[in-house]
């Protein structure tokens, strides 16, 4: 076997070799990038591009998001002023939308409530009214309503609402009518204890509690109790929540009771003019003991003394 | 590529190397190729061969320039990759091939390249080596399964060091007497 030996040459740097050498591999590997496509991340180049450029597009971001954040909160102030004007007035102007809506849902509950009322008392004739007007002045406590005689309601009628008594009709017109509050000092209706049965007329003070009248000493009348109508003042039917006993002193010969209106006298809207005084079931109020089976006077129906008439109180 | 340097700079190596005549390196390459791709379709089993990479060797162990054996196997690897289909990406055999002419540049510098015993032994680990690089790429960047090397390859390396023998006995009738 023989050998040509063409002559001799000097080996290149071997830097310049690597050199070349490296250019080369990068080369290869970026044309290998630019044709593998990674399943979830697509071409490959295009994820070392990604994966190169993201630490530096993050202190960009940083970067770039805290000079604006310099630029706006210290020199970017001249539209500050009356964004802040626009923004308080749009502020107020929010708070009276919530403010209406809030009026609204308020109301949609109250009607909600009179409805369901009245879906549950179909049988039960009754005509339910909006307060349209209340007393002039602090000496009556009265309200109107946008019911009148050509709706069928008259006189001495019995008002409620969900929650309880109200007062009764005093005045009738063709298209409106007034009520006189259980607050009024003339107004009240025949009541009685739910757990003692004990009877007595509750009437108003022209203060916004009302006082149960003519309960003798030596009845046991706890704090809480609750107190409804007894039927005995041909007004309003039996067992409509009045109150809750709120204070109980000792008198001679009767007790002072204060007692807490069951319904919102001081915020009516819709009240339910009871055309009948047929017995009205209040789911929330405790059904009364049959009459004779309780122990005391009053449960078997004996009017209190000054409560068997009517509705209106004198004192 | 078939030209001589004479460059005699104090300090650097001086080694031999071969002039071959002129479009040899080019004709053995393309001729490479061209089998590789199309024997195997004749005759399957040939497809153990890998042509180009002998071819590869061959020159890179001549020519002992580093530059140009590192760019001749680019070239002949990045041919091949255009040769074997839309799932090879350019730059596969291409890498391996310009990893193998490096080094098969600066070993024929420094080693006597010439006996057969050396050629078989070189070509061998070079198979190994091509093939490790095939694996790598395979592996980091296609995301593919490849095996380092099994019985098949270890066979294949054999018989390719075994031919490539043989051949580089046949390719050196294309250096040219000085």
């Amino acid at each position: 076997m023989s050998y040509r030996i063409t002559g001799l040459v000097a080996i290149p740097s071997k830097h310049k070799s690597l050199t070349l050498l490296a250019g080369v591999l990068i080369a290869q590997l970026l044309l290998l990038a630019v044709q593998i496509k990674r399943d979830a991340h697509g071409r490959l180049i295009r994820v070392w591009a990604v994966s190169a450029a993201y630490p530096f597009e993050l202190a960009g971001a940083w970067s770039f998001g805290k000079v604006r954040g310099v630029w706006t909160h210290y020199f970017a102030l001249t539209t500050t002023e009356r964004e802040n004007e626009a923004l308080r007035v749009e502020n107020d102007a929010l708070k009276l939308t919530i403010s209406q809506l809030q009026t609204r849902a308020a109301e949609a509950d109250r009607l909600a409530a009179v409805l369901g009322f009245k879906q549950a008392h179909e049988k039960l004739p009754m005509v339910a009214g909006r307060v349209i007007a209340a007393s002039a002045g602090t000496a009556s406590r009265t309200i109107e309503i946008d019911r009148g005689e050509r709706d069928g309601i008259r006189k001495n009628m019995a008002v409620i609402t969900p929650d309880g008594a109200v007062g009764k009709v005093i005045e009738v017109y063709r298209e409106t009518s007034q009520v006189l509050l259980l607050t009024d000092k003339e107004g009240g209706a025949g009541a009685m204890l739910v757990d003692t049965r004990t009877q007595g007329p509750v009437g108003g003070t022209g203060e916004p509690t009302l006082q149960m009248k003519y309960v003798a000493t030596e009845e046991n009348v706890p704090v809480g109790e609750r107190i409804v109508t007894s039927g005995m003042d041909k007004i309003f039917p039996r067992d409509i929540p009045i109150g809750t006993v709120m204070e109980v002193k000792a008198g001679n010969p009767f007790k002072q009771i204060r007692v807490q209106p069951a319904a919102k006298l001081d915020r009516l809207e819709t009240v339910i003019v009871l055309l009948s005084q047929e017995p009205v079931e209040f789911k929330s109020a405790t059904p009364s003991t049959p009459a004779g089976t309780g122990g005391s006077a009053s449960a078997r129906g004996e009017a209190a003394p000054g409560a068997s008439t009517a509705a209106t109180v004198k004192p | 590529m078939n030209d001589t340097f004479e460059l005699r700079h104090s300090g650097e190596t001086h080694i031999e190397v071969h002039k071959f005549y002129p479009g040899a390196v080019l004709l053995a390459g393309a001729a490479a190729l061209v089998i590789q791709a199309t024997a195997p379709v004749y005759f399957p089993k040939l497809s153990i061969l890998d042509l180009p990479l002998l071819v590869t060797i061959y020159f890179g162990l001549s020519r002992r320039n580093p530059s140009t054996g590192l760019l001749l196997g680019m070239v002949i690897g990045l041919a091949q990759d255009a040769l074997s289909g839309p799932t090879v990406p350019l730059g596969f055999y291409g890498i391996a091939k310009t990893v193998i002419g490096y080094l098969a540049s600066s070993i024929g510098a420094r080693l006597d390249t010439e006996h057969p015993a050396a050629r078989f032994a070189l070509i061998f680990s070079f198979f190994v080596v091509h093939q490790a690089v095939l694996a790598l790429v395979r592996r980091v960047l296609l995301a593919q399964p490849e095996v380092w090397i099994n019985v098949h390859l270890a066979i294949a390396a054999a018989v390719n060091a075994l031919l490539g023998t043989i051949l580089f006995l046949a390719l050196d009738r294309l250096r040219r007497s000085s």
